[in-house]
């Protein structure tokens, strides 16, 4: 039984409400033309110099894109991670650790990766 | 069940393998000297080996990850087409994996 509050609020019985799942399957859609167009640029820069990668990663679109990515690559990543590392690490120190170890490896390689790619396009 | 598992396995490999991602790019914006490092490496044998088995996770869970987002919407339950979508997505990854390899070899060495 679930009160009509908690359900506005997307709290069912675990507690945790829907947007986990949720945001996992809007960075999952947001993936998709992401990625595709991500795999075609690299194709393309395959054996270039640094110059090349320098002039694709900032013009105004692949940088942009590129951030986009970056965010949705990790922000995914650490919700998926999250699911796994829930589903199959039940000692509670452990679980803590990697839960945590997960967010901030996260956090620190997307903005690492997105402070490369603003280097890159501002100069 | 199999496809189930290798979809979480790759998710946490691809993961990892954004490593790679991440040096590349800072590599790049740092300057000449670790962009040539960083392509050193992923052109070694153990560079292209990780790359080519990031390629494959990437198709995989990229197909797999589709069939996942037909399911919640309620579409492809049936048996029959829960395993023709299973090999299908299979079949997807290693001709994506193998065309990108080669076209990327074609840009390489032409």
């Amino acid at each position: 039984m679930r009160s009509p509050l908690s359900r506005v609020r997307g709290l069912g019985s675990a507690k945790e409400g829907v947007e986990h799942w949720w945001v996992l399957r809007v960075t999952a859609v947001a993936l998709v033309p992401l990625v595709i167009w991500y795999v075609i640029s690299l194709l393309t820069l395959v054996g270039a110099g640094r110059d090349a990668v320098l002039e694709w990663l900032g013009s105004p679109f692949p940088a942009i894109a590129s951030v986009l990515l970056i965010v949705a690559t990790f922000h995914h990543a650490q919700l998926g991670a999250q699911v796994v590392i829930e589903d199959y690490v039940h000692t509670p120190w452990l679980k803590t650790t990697l839960l945590l170890i997960n967010k901030f490896a996260a956090a620190v390689l997307g903005a690492t990766a997105i402070f490369a790619v603003l280097k890159v396009a501002f100069g | 069940m199999a496809l189930s598992i290798l979809h979480r396995v790759t998710g946490l490999a691809l993961f990892i393998g954004t490593l790679l991602w991440v040096w590349w790019l800072i590599a790049a914006a740092v300057g000449d000297d670790a962009f040539a490092s960083a392509q050193w490496f992923l052109g070694s044998w153990l560079g292209q080996i990780l790359l080519l088995g990031w390629t494959w996770a990437l198709f995989f869970h990229l197909a797999n990850g589709i069939r996942h987002l037909f399911w919640d919407i309620g579409k492809g339950y049936e048996i029959p087409t829960i395993n023709a979508t299973g090999w299908a997505v299979v079949a997807f990854s290693v001709a994506m994996t193998a065309f990108v390899w080669v076209a990327g070899y074609v840009v390489w060495l032409g």
